[in-house]
């Protein structure tokens, strides 16, 4: 009786411990099969023949393999122009956006004024207020842009910047981008979180405030500022929200993807002039090998920034 | 004396030249802007070359709000669908969240991979790629949602009549809780941002208290009622306003489609803003009550 007692003891929490990471591996493959099986059925789709998407028998794996997709909608989508157009400007608001952001997060995380408790929930605020609230008058300041009068007097008539990225650069400039309260947030967090010696000690050498700033919390947030540039980057680049509101006619990969089923139909009609309606089978054709085209790039961004991303989240610690 | 009334003045000053961008951003185009959305809400605008101008709208300027709430058709009902799937999928989406950040804070081999693809849908659900595929009907009828056979349907029909037969749990829950199973893909690529903001809450957690709880005796299961969930909970209320937040700004909201088609296709500007208005009301409402409740139970450190 005792012998059994004592075995038990031995190998029951090695048991459960077992157990317990069958079960865990289980639900970890699940979770990423239910992620990535809408990727790999767009990615099937994309390899095949429209004749396999009305083929009860096919599953999966493309019967008429083919890359007319690609070679069709790489064209469809002007994939060398709207690549680049898309990363200029997504580096840009990004970049920007991580600049001002940042400047704003380092002063509530570190300096004491008055109002910065309020002006911090100013900031919440906004994270809270949707875009699509303040979309209009926001349409129609930039349509008739003016600072104070001044360009009104100088000019006679206000200034029109739609369809240019100035809106989306004043935006970035002023933190008024998408989601750039949570990346004040973030990073407020993250500076908290960073000892207070290194500064002090370069304050007193005779460092100024900037100064200290560019030189010793630049360098040391490196895996939240890279987190914070992918966040905005990702954002930006598949953002339809804003650019279809001031870059409408902005040959960027949002917009492009989101007019190319009818802009590959209306060339299939020209060709043959049979095709009078965009097939369903056909605009998901077009549509999914369009997101694989865009998503790549930033997948590869991905995975170059992955550990950068991970550390930089792990080492917020944003309780409280 | 001097130096001492210098010091904080200085200090105070740097401070807003530090927040600057955003106070110009704040005070010089969000606040002008919310203002002017009121004002266009209780107005009629109309659109010239050299600007605009706008004439007070009928019934005390009340005349978009009464026509979204009281003569619309459509209004309501999405008011109403909108506002319900979020009481959904918001605990949905937590518990899930909540449960993966658990999962992934473990050690365990390929855990640097299972992390990768679990913060996948961040990228994956961002702006246009979320309504595209949102629109594709032949994904959507593949799609794991819709991919029951009857087979399938037949199962989790079965498990569903079990669980109420035999186990007494309400039928609502059943149903409730079946429904999740099968939108499953809906919440996890929901989840991203929320694991992330759980993950970085338990890395955060010193490993000293369970040192000492373990010392004590304490068992995993008390570990995590004890101190995981105390130390995350202050999460708990972040993560449910930016899921609030996340589920009604995302591209996919019907609702929002339609306002943004309403302002911008059917050119009818007041219109559009006090649809908005409503329901940014509706959901202003809802967050505050519930971070309330939430902040009542939620356990802060310091």
């Amino acid at each position: 009786m005792n012998k059994y007692k004592v075995r038990i003891r031995l190998t029951l929490p090695a048991m459960s411990r077992l157990l317990w990471s069958i079960v865990r591996a289980v639900i970890v493959f699940g979770i990423c099969f239910v992620i990535l099986y809408p990727l790999y059925l767009k990615l099937s789709v994309s390899f095949m023949d429209e004749k396999d998407l009305y083929d009860a028998t096919v599953h999966y794996v493309p019967k008429n393999f083919t890359l007319d997709n690609y070679k069709r909608v790489l064209a469809g989508l002007e994939y060398g122009r709207a690549f680049i157009n898309t990363l200029a400007l997504s580096a840009l608001v990004s970049g920007l956006q991580l600049f001002a952001c940042m400047l704003t997060a380092y002063g509530f995380a570190r300096f004491y004024f008055p109002g910065k408790n309020l002006l911090f929930a100013c900031v919440i605020f906004t994270l809270i207020v949707p875009p699509q609230i303040v979309m209009l008058p926001m349409f129609m300041n930039f349509r008739f842009f003016d600072l104070f009068g001044l360009f009104k007097r100088a000019m006679g008539h206000s200034l029109n910047l739609i369809d240019t990225p100035w809106p989306l650069i004043i935006q970035a400039m002023t933190c008024m981008g998408f989601k750039n309260g949570l990346y004040i947030y973030m990073l407020r967090q993250y500076f908290k979180g960073l000892p207070k010696e290194l500064e002090e000690a370069a304050f007193v050498d005779g460092c100024g405030r900037f100064r200290t700033f560019i030189q010793i919390m630049l360098p040391s947030s490196v895996p939240m500022m890279v987190t914070v540039f992918l966040f905005g980057f990702v954002w930006q680049w598949t953002d339809s929200f804003y650019v279809g509101m001031y870059l409408p006619k902005a040959c960027l990969f949002s917009n492009q993807l989101s007019s190319l089923a009818q802009v590959m139909a209306r060339q299939y009609q020209n060709m043959s002039g049979s095709m009078n309606f965009v097939s369903p089978g056909f605009a998901s054709m077009v549509n999914n090998t369009g997101s694989i085209l865009i998503m790549l790039p930033l997948i590869i961004l991905y995975l170059f920034c992955q550990s950068y991303f991970v550390e930089g989240i792990e080492r917020s610690g944003i309780v409280g | 004396m001097n130096k001492k009334m210098l010091m904080p003045k200085k200090e105070t000053i740097a401070g807003y030249m530090f927040i600057l961008p955003f106070l110009i951003g704040f005070f010089a185009f969000f606040v002008p802007m919310l203002i002017k959305s009121v004002i266009y809400s209780f107005s009629n605008m109309t659109v010239e070359s050299g600007g605009y101008v706008l004439s007070g709208a009928a019934s005390n300027g009340f005349e978009h709000y009464i026509r979204a709430l009281f003569i619309d058709p459509d209004y309501n009902r999405d008011l109403l669908k909108a506002v319900k799937d979020m009481f959904l999928n918001v605990p949905l989406v937590l518990i899930f969240s909540f449960f993966a950040a658990n999962l992934l804070n473990q050690k365990f081999r390929g855990r640097g991979i299972a992390r990768s693809i679990f913060f996948f849908p961040v990228i994956l659900t961002s702006g246009i790629l979320m309504s595209i595929e949102a629109s594709d009907l032949l994904i959507s009828t593949l799609g794991p949602e819709n991919a029951l056979s009857a087979d399938d349907a037949n199962t989790v029909f079965n498990v569903s009549r079990f669980l109420i037969e035999y186990t007494g749990l309400p039928t609502a829950l059943v149903m409730y809780l079946s429904k999740s199973v099968l939108g499953i893909y809906d919440i996890v690529v929901a989840s991203g941002v929320q694991i992330l903001i759980f993950l970085a809450g338990l890395q955060g957690i010193s490993p000293s208290l369970f040192e000492a709880s373990n010392m004590e005796g304490a068992t995993a299961w008390e570990n995590f009622w004890k101190i995981t969930f105390p130390m995350i909970s202050p999460l708990i209320l972040v993560n449910s306003i930016y899921t609030i937040i996340d589920s009604f700004t995302s591209a996919g909201n019907e609702l929002m489609t339609v306002i943004k088609r309403t302002i911008f296709t059917d050119v009818k500007f007041g219109y559009g803003s006090a649809m908005a208005w409503i329901y940014f009301l509706v959901i202003a409402v809802l967050i505050s009550s519930i971070s309330v409740v939430v902040a009542r139970k939620v356990f802060y450190m310091d």
